[in-house]
């Protein structure tokens, strides 16, 4: 699905009407299906379909947790930190923007001056256990840094494992070889931006 | 001065005359866009948005005064195109993507981008290269400044320190077509801001100042910022705690903006101090000096309990002016439960000044304030190295001078290359030390109402003028007719020959005349130029009503300090002068007023922030820790003669002074069930803490606790003895006890942005007079004592007498003065 179809929020109201027949009336009618339907034999013929794909092994259940269900791009599960995809540099330029939205104040980020004089961020936690998964932080984030992955399990022995902000940033290598896949949900730009912007003169 | 009706945008104002409008309009809510102006600084007319219409004419609201009947409006069609334009310009190159600027929010120029609808840009020009600015303390990023001035305004208007200027940027010119098409005033406002960026007006790499920090606290983007504080937080995280500043008398107001110290520690940290820089200017102690608190204090019992039976013990409670009024008021009350003897030095000698003063003047307290300097036309300052004494006494002197064009004398020993700096306005007395008594009976014969004088005071006044005739040297031009010859072509025959011509010409000649002049034998007490004197006066002394004196610690611990405190009171009696007093440190006012100080110990003393026996200890390092002022809720009295407020900043985990005071007997939950206690009688309010405000309103009004009151004391006679002319320090090596700037006491000494060394501050011309150098040690004795002391070098100071600093508990160099702040000594180089 593109992302042009998520960003579309005007949905067409094509409706159809599902095909029923009548609903019993009196007490006779329904007398009358309840015998029917008990007759009939329905039961076995679902049985035997039971039967029939049970032994041609054609399964079609999800095998989780081995198997999972692909999951909507606007799905918010737990956050992921992105890479630049040249340098493979963090993205984050610890502005704090998350951490002042964030509803339920469960990001933390400690900050300094680096060697470059550029801002670094020397430490940044979610606690997950806080998270209401709200997404304003991917939202408001202006270098599309930290947006909501797929993954939305938790397992752990310890909540403070929760929020390591590497495990939540793009393995160096995942980005350098170009994985790392822009996120189209919360926050992305949208499709249209070009045409909303106006442009400031450069006198270049 | 007189009032003034004038409306504005319709509504009637009253107002004084001659008030700048944008002032006017802000006392009474109206709102008139301004970047570049500071309350109480010159207006420099940078930005231009302030533009109104007053009587039909477009003004600028920040330099155009009121008259009467004036009708102003804030918004026209064109005045909108203007502002508008004006906003743009300083969005070029400055695009407001603010990700990581320290401002984060805080930002004028995102305020007002906002406040006038900016959503395009029409202007356009190449930026040149602007590298970053490491100054030391302070961190310039010139690809964020927007060259308001501002910085550069407080320096030099309130400050007086004028380190900062603009220098040439270097640009390419604005397009022509932009100066044909845009505003006009958009146009100027633009083509100024192009030429300028910030730097030093030294030229130097670093910059070398008295280190306030108001420069960054003005700037009204993130252009220039605290070098500690870049990029460590986001000025949204944290919470302003509103207080009271706890290292010297001023009391200034701040706030200490605090949030937890990491990701890894809940634990609460102040990471920078603000402060309402159009009403109040902090110096460096108080915007870097923040980080003094106790840390990591738990209720130690056995320590409390031995506390309550050193209490039991002692006779004897010796304490700092680092203290709460509610604090003092505790000890006040032991003392009348249990007989303690209350030992504060610095608190007694002021008190018994302050009373000597009273019996003349008829008034507990002096009648002026620093409100009063600033509004001055004429200070005058006696016994106090202004500048480190109290940096907002420095700041009013100079204000006053720079604001209202005054002028300032400046009677002090020690030599001050910063107030020298302040300008012409200022003529600096340079004395010897103990003669401050000739410079009060100089102010007294200048100015005083010598028809009510007492008769002997006016008397041994005019036995010091004589009428003397003396011949003195003037140049005058005269002029000399000559006739020389010159070669000239005759025009009409074209050939060269000589015609004499007559040519006039001024030659400076030397004349004698005589003349009969007053001589005046209190300048040479002073060892004042008596040409240079009168030069000063001749110049300065024409239209000035209002007057202020600024007297100075010295004078409290003068040998004859009875007579000065006398002195002061006939000057502020019989002169135009409004009398300040510095009090010495801290709240040694609200000491002075609240505890009956003793004068001799007793055998065993409890020591609270100082020596003693047991020693309470808010620096972390007695026998029972104690909430520094940062981590307590009370009241300070400041040098206005202002009960502050001020507020807890970090958390205390330990025991308090009230603690033991409930253990021996009083009974109080909080030490702010103090605050309605204070002394009435003293001049105090019966006011809950809770009640009292700490801000400052849209027209300056400071609306902080309470004034005290001044209570009014019976007077006796007004007698003053004559100068002791024999007192006078000379000699080689004159010492003084004061500190450099910034450093008041163990409590400026901590935190970890104030890095003053202490021991002896000589200028770079002492130093090589000395043949010894910064670092080395050297040995310093007087009648009183002796001690090895660090040699800083010290450019802020010159002259012949030396610092000797008093902050640091860890050196006794208050052994080597008796009394007074002046002592000669000798002093050899060690090792
Ligand atoms: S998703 Fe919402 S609650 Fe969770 S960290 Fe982001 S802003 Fe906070
Ligand atoms: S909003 Fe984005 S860039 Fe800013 S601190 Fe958060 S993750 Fe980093
Ligand atoms: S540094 Fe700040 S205060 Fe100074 S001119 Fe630039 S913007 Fe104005
Ligand atoms: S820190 Fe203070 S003295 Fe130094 S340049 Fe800034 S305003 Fe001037
Ligand atoms: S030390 Fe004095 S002048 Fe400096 S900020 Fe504190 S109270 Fe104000
Ligand atoms: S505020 Fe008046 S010109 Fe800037």
């Amino acid at each position: 699905m593109s992302l042009e179809q998520f960003t579309d929020r005007n949905v067409q109201q094509h409706y159809f009407k599902v095909d029923i027949e009548e609903y019993p009336q009196t007490g006779w009618d329904r007398f009358k299906q309840v015998v029917k339907r008990g007759l009939n034999g329905e039961l076995f013929v679902g049985l035997w379909v039971v039967m029939r794909e049970m032994i041609k092994f054609d399964i079609h259940t999800v095998q989780y947790p081995k198997e999972k269900l692909p999951i909507g791009p606007r799905y918010r599960a737990v956050h992921e930190m992105q890479r630049l995809f040249e340098s493979g540099t963090e993205r984050c330029i610890g502005c704090g923007l998350c951490e002042k939205i964030c509803i339920s104040d469960c990001i933390r980020m400690d900050t300094r001056i680096d060697e470059n004089s550029r801002k670094e961020v020397t430490e940044y936690t979610i606690n997950l256990g806080r998270c209401i998964f709200c997404g304003y932080c991917a939202e408001v984030c202006p270098e599309l840094a930290i947006v909501h992955g797929p993954r939305y399990e938790n397992t752990s022995e310890q909540r403070e494992h929760f929020i390591l902000f590497e495990d939540m940033l793009t393995p160096i290598d995942m980005a350098i070889k170009g994985e790392q896949k822009e996120y189209p949900g919360f926050g992305a730009v949208t499709p249209n931006e070009d045409a909303r912007v106006k442009k400031t003169p450069l006198a270049y | 001065m007189s009032k003034v009706n004038i409306t504005i945008d319709g509504k009637p104002i009253v107002c004084e005359e001659g008030e700048f409008i944008l002032n006017v309009a802000r006392a009474n809510g109206i709102f008139i866009p301004a970047i570049c102006y500071l309350t109480r600084c010159s207006p420099t007319l940078a930005c231009r948005i302030c533009l109104v219409e007053a009587d039909g004419k477009q003004v600028y609201a920040c330099n155009t005064k009121t008259k009467e009947g004036m009708n102003i409006t804030t918004t026209t069609q064109n005045i909108q195109t203007e502002r508008r334009a004006i906003m743009e310009v300083y969005d070029v190159n400055h695009p407001l993507q603010c990700g990581v600027c320290d401002q984060s929010g805080e930002c004028e120029l995102q305020n007002y981008t906002l406040e006038l609808g900016v959503d395009s840009q029409s202007y356009s020009i190449a930026d040149v290269e602007r590298p970053i600015k490491d100054w030391g303390h302070l961190h310039y990023d010139p690809g964020l400044c927007i060259v308001c001035e501002r910085c550069v305004t407080v320096c030099k208007d309130m400050i007086g320190d004028n380190s900062l200027k603009t220098v040439p940027r270097g640009s390419d010119a604005i397009a022509a077509k932009f100066k044909e098409t845009m505003p006009k005033d958009a146009y100027a406002m633009w083509n100024k801001l192009n030429k300028s960026v910030i730097g030093l007006t030294s030229g130097e790499e670093m910059l070398d100042c008295t280190s306030c920090g108001e420069c960054a606290a003005v700037c009204p983007v993130g252009a220039l910022v605290d070098t500690d504080f870049i990029y460590t937080t986001n000025a949204w995280e944290q919470q302003k705690i509103p207080a009271t500043c706890s290292h010297c008398s001023a009391g200034c107001q701040l706030n200490y903006e605090v949030k937890h110290t990491s990701v890894a520690s809940n634990e609460e940290k102040i990471y920078r101090t603000s402060n309402e820089w159009n009403y109040v200017s902090l110096c460096g102690a108080g915007r870097y000096g923040y980080d003094f608190e106790n840390r990591d204090v738990e209720k130690d019992e056995t320590a409390f309990n031995a506390a309550v039976a050193a209490f039991e013990k002692a006779d004897t409670i010796r304490f700092t002016s680092t203290i709460s009024n509610e604090e003092a008021l505790m000890l006040q009350k032991l003392k009348e439960l249990k007989g303690y003897r209350l030992i504060n030095e610095e608190a007694r000698t002021f008190k018994t000044f302050l009373d000597n003063y009273a019996a003349v003047s008829g008034q507990q307290l002096y009648g002026g304030d620093l409100k009063k300097a600033h509004d001055a036309n004429f200070v005058v300052s006696v016994g106090t190295a202004l500048k480190s004494d109290n940096p907002n006494a420095r700041y009013a002197f100079n204000n006053a001078i720079k604001m209202n064009k005054g002028a300032g004398i400046y009677f002090h020993p020690l030599k001050d290359p910063v107030i020298e700096g302040i300008g012409k306005g200022v003529f600096t007395a340079y004395h010897k030390p103990l003669r401050e008594e000739a410079a009060l009976y100089l102010l007294l014969d200048l100015f005083g109402d010598k028809e009510k004088l007492p008769s002997d005071v006016t008397a041994y006044l005019a036995s010091f003028h004589t009428l003397k005739t003396i011949t003195v040297e003037e140049t005058v031009k005269e002029k000399v007719v000559e006739k020389v010859m010159v070669k000239k072509v005759n025009e009409e025959t074209g050939e060269e020959e000589e015609v004499e011509e007559e040519k006039t010409t001024m030659v400076p000649k030397k004349v004698s005349k005589e003349v009969e002049v007053d001589e005046n034998r209190l300048l040479e007490l002073l060892d004042i130029d008596a040409q240079a004197w009168d030069d000063f006066l001749d110049k300065n002394l024409k239209k000035k009503d209002a007057f202020a004196l600024i007297a100075g610690p010295d004078l409290y611990t003068h040998p004859n300090a009875k007579n000065l405190a006398r002195l002061c009171a006939l000057v502020e009696k019989y002169t135009d002068f409004e009398l300040t007093m510095i009090p010495p440190l801290s709240n040694t006012l609200g000491v002075a007023l609240i505890c009956d100080l003793d004068s001799e110990a007793g055998d065993y003393s409890i020591g609270y922030n100082t020596k003693g026996d047991f020693v309470l200890s808010a620096l972390g390092d007695g026998d029972l820790d104690m909430p520094a002022m940062n981590q307590q809720e009370g009241t300070l009295t400041s040098i206005e003669k202002r009960v502050n407020p001020t507020n807890a900043a970090l958390p205390y985990g330990g025991y308090e002074l009230g603690d033991i005071a409930n253990a021996l007997g009083l009974n109080a939950k909080y030490a702010i069930d103090y605050t309605a206690q204070l002394p009435v009688e003293a001049g105090f309010e019966a006011r809950d803490f809770d009640s009292l405000p700490n801000r400052f309103e849209n027209d300056g009004t400071e609306v902080r606790g309470y004034a005290l009151n001044n209570v009014a004391v019976a007077t006796g006679d007004e007698a003053v003895e004559k100068i002791d002319e024999a007192l006078a320090l000379e000699g080689e090596n004159v010492i003084y006890a004061a500190n450099p700037v910034r450093q008041f006491t163990a409590f400026t000494m901590k935190p970890h942005q104030l890095n003053e060394e202490s021991g002896i501050y000589l200028s770079p011309a002492q130093l090589t007079a000395m043949g010894v150098a910064a670092g080395d040690t050297v040995r310093v004795k007087t009648a009183a004592g002796e001690q090895s002391l660090k040699v800083v070098e010290d450019n802020k100071i010159d002259g012949s007498v030396m610092c000797v600093t008093t902050f640091d508990p860890n050196i006794k160099t208050e052994e080597l003065f008796g009394a007074y702040r002046f002592a000669t000594a000798s002093i050899h180089k060690e090792g």
